[in-house]
């Protein structure tokens, strides 16, 4: 096979693009897209890949890129709030699991030394492929995405200390320690070494990058300020390797400190390309580098390793996520999402190898079951919203049925997200009491935090509706963020207490004529009037008057609340009915509107206060015809 | 049976009790149509063809209102300046409203003797409404003999209720053509 860097390049990119689009199709993520793509191409797979060990190297770049957008994205004062998780829940995950891997160790027969190392090195986590995955199903900003994120990161803090004292585990004498390139030195020229390196890379940030950037950015060279992000990256990489820290920990470091500059959405957009392709070059490497001719020969020890790592890892995992008070929806979320092994687990047998503390009869299967259970990640991923989805279901199921009714509430509102919250302050403040169900458990002790009282409960069950004063309550509002919920919650509103009123908060058309269907008295589209005053605003920034460009607001309005009934007639009548009806309407309001814009002076809005047809008359009498 | 369009404006109804009698008294009538202004436009965005076509459907035109500084609230003025276009209520083609009866029903303050010359408002009723007579004149409207219920703020509750039934009987009489 010929390895040119062409031919390479164009096996690498073709493999990810149709691994990848039939990951996509299939639902399972880029991720695993990659892992197989590399597993296809590589030298156990079709073999065009000559050295998957040399392509992981350069693609470890894109791990570091992405720990530096990581780090753009947390401003410290947000990595301050989460110090708890990170110190609390990450520190515990590694010591338990370290613990736990080396005990079993232990029980088989394995050294205690090597079981040490072995545990902790399995206790680490794929920060590549985990955050990628959340990034892909959108779950990086929920609280599961955090909490992985803050074990993620002490993981990659903790392979510093992890470097420093696998040598004192030592079975064998070596000739020689490969800790790294500062390792001859003593121990407090080694610690500030780091110190000056950590230091170094906040002070270069904050004193010399701005003035640096604002000079490039003003040449108007749009690749020289890309090449000099980059650069920049790699050099923040390359310091912290030399002096024996995760290049990958300096990265987020760096872009930690960057966090709050001016010129943070021009690198982010800047970076991001080279990101989201060394990182699927990074994962083609590791699919490429799983060992399956040892898989072949020992097939039952490496999938005994695989299920043994994940399932203690993640019960692990589940009992520390726990014991550290996460609900268990997401406590189960955190144990599958992170119970693979990580890229650092490669370095770290690698360098435990060297070093003499793990044989390589140990590590080699090791190696390839951490691959497999990399693969297996977004597998994993899927079970885990699965099992989390059937808990939180349950557990709503289960949720108390009384509620420490202090008064007799006028309004039962459902929902406490934006929208319920401020028809809640509406009524409060025009002196009304409310009574509040919220599905979300962390919504309902963020609101408690505020002095709000929120009950935690399904508001489609009708004994929590009770529960929450729905029999003696005048209105419900059903304010919840799931359409299909607030469907339900109307229609079970008015089945069991037929008194209430009932208001909702509505999404598109569609659902608008849901609820109209089920005799909801107030329908109000959500994002309706916020778009409209937006209009207005617009209207006033061409040069409207402010009255001018209210009442075209409210013509706006009016039309459009008439069309929304009138449509109303047609929806349910069948498809193809419905949109010939919205066709004729929408070509009766362009034809209104072409109109009043052909006429601008006698816009509808101000056509009463238009004189011009009086002038006229006017005139006309006064010259006499 | 001539029929009755009844436009009631009061921006703070939830606290007047005269207005509250007076509505009560005639809202149900058979023949009267209840129109109630600040509930039908909170935003003012009076309805133009909406409210010109309940003219057109109608013989007599009722403003119920406060006597707000001698006047009206409003909303009363806004509708009547988008309401009568040229054209449609006056001037050339302008004869929508041509024939039809014109009565303001008002509530106010102060007390009967006070509207005259030697009173503390010196002027009568009839003269604070000129600009609305003027309007029902350039409309072409007959102007009717407002019907004002004095010092409604101070009525008793005997008081409430005659001056209600002499609404209901105005409006009655409205209807049989008096």
């Amino acid at each position: 096979m010929d390895h040119s860097f062409l031919t390479q390049a164009f096996v690498f990119l073709a493999a990810a693009v149709i691994s990848v689009l039939v990951a996509q199709r299939i639902g399972l993520g880029s991720v695993l897209g990659y892992l197989v793509a590399g597993a296809l191409i590589g030298p156990y797979g079709l073999g065009f890949v000559g050295d998957p060990e040399g392509v992981m190297h350069a693609a470890e770049l894109g791990v570091v890129i992405m720990l530096f957008l990581i780090g753009l994205e947390l401003e410290p004062a947000l990595l301050w709030r989460m110090r708890t998780a990170i110190l609390g829940l990450g520190a515990a995950q590694v010591l338990v699991t370290g613990l736990l891997f080396a005990f079993v160790s232990l029980r088989v027969g394995i050294d205690w030394r090597v079981g040490l190392a072995v545990g902790f090195i399995l206790s680490l986590s794929s920060t590549a492929i985990v955050l990628q995955s959340l990034r892909e199903k959108g779950l990086a900003s929920t609280d599961f995405g955090r909490a992985s994120f803050a074990v993620l990161l002490f993981q990659d803090i903790a392979v510093i200390p992890m470097l420093a004292l696998f040598p004192l585990l030592a079975t064998r004498a070596v000739a020689e320690s490969h800790a790294g390139p500062l390792s001859h030195l003593p121990a407090w020229a080694q610690t500030l070494a780091v110190a000056g390196a950590i230091a170094g890379v906040v002070l270069v940030g904050r004193v010399l990058t701005r003035p640096l950037f604002r000079w490039i950015a003003r040449m108007h060279l749009n690749e020289i300020f890309t090449a000099c992000a980059l650069a920049l990256v790699a050099g923040v990489a390359l310091l912290m390797q030399s002096v024996g820290l995760s290049p990958a920990l300096g990265a987020f470091l760096a872009g930690v400190v960057l966090a709050d500059s001016e010129y943070r959405h021009e690198l982010q957009s800047d970076i991001e390309p080279f990101r989201a392709l060394l990182l699927g070059m990074f994962f083609i490497s590791v699919g490429a580098g799983i060992d399956f001719p040892l898989v072949a020969e020992r097939p039952a020890l490496i999938a005994g390793l695989v299920v043994s790592l994940i399932t203690l890892k993640a019960a692990a995992l589940y009992a520390v996520a726990r014991a550290f008070r996460r609900p268990r929806p997401e406590a189960v979320l955190i144990a599958l999402a992170l119970a693979q092994g990580g890229e650092f687990a490669f370095v770290l047998f690698g360098f435990a190898e060297m070093n003499g503390i793990v044989p390589r009869s140990v590590a080699s299967p090791l190696i390839a079951a951490v691959a497999l259970s990399m693969a297996l990640t977004p597998l994993l991923l899927v079970l885990g919203e699965r099992v989390a989805t059937w808990l939180s279901d349950s557990e709503a199921r289960e949720a108390p049925t009384h509620f420490p009714l202090t008064e007799t509430p006028h309004a039962v509102i459902a929902g406490f997200g934006r929208f319920g919250q401020i028809v809640h302050r509406v009524l409060r403040a025009s002196g009304y009491s409310t009574s509040i169900l919220e599905h979300s458990a962390d919504q309902v002790d963020a609101v408690r935090a505020f002095g709000n009282k929120a009950n935690y409960g399904d508001a489609s069950r009708v004994d929590l509706l009770r529960a929450a004063g729905a029999q003696e309550a005048k209105l419900l509002v059903v304010a919840v963020d799931d359409p299909d919920k607030a469907l339900e919650i109307a229609e079970i509103g008015r089945r069991h207490f037929p008194h209430l009123k009932i208001l909702a908060r509505a999404f598109d058309r569609g659902h608008v004529y849901e609820l109209m269907k089920r005799n909801v008295d107030a329908i109000e589209r959500e994002t309706f009037e916020g778009a409209l005053r937006l209009g207005t605003a617009a209207l006033r920034a061409l040069g409207w008057r402010a009255h001018q460009a209210e009442r075209a607001a409210g013509l706006f309005r009016r039309h459009d609340e008439r069309n929304v009934r009138a449509m109303f007639e047609h929806w349910g009548q069948g498809d193809s009915a419905y949109r010939s009806a919205v066709n004729a309407r929408r070509a009766l309001v362009e034809d209104m509107l072409a109109r009043d814009l052909a006429t601008h002076e006698v816009t509808a809005p101000d056509a009463a206060w238009d004189t011009a047809s009086l002038d006229e008359e006017v005139e006309r009498r006064a010259r006499g015809v | 049976m001539p029929r009755v369009l009844i436009l009631f404006a009061h921006p703070a109804y939830h606290r007047s009790r005269a207005n509250r009698a007076l509505v009560e008294a005639v809202r149900e009538l058979e023949g009267v149509t209840f129109h109630d202004l600040y509930e039908a436009y909170p935003d003012l965005m009076v309805d133009v063809p909406r409210e010109q076509k309940l003219l057109e459907s109608h013989d007599v035109v009722v403003f119920q209102h406060p006597f707000y500084w001698y006047s009206a609230p409003a909303l009363v003025k806004e509708w009547l300046d988008l309401v009568l276009t040229h054209g449609w209520a006056y001037g050339e083609g302008g004869t929508a409203l041509a024939g039809k009866s014109w009565l303001v029903a008002i509530t106010s303050g102060g007390s009967e003797s006070s509207y005259a010359a030697a009173g503390g408002n010196r002027w009568t009723v009839g003269e604070f409404l000129r600009p609305f007579e003027a309007t029902a004149q350039l409309c072409n409207m007959r102007w009717r003999p407002p019907f004002v219920f004095h010092q409604s703020h101070l009525a008793t509750a005997v008081e409430l209720v005659d001056a209600a039934a002499r609404y209901q009987a105005r409006i009655l009489a409205l209807q049989r053509g008096e």
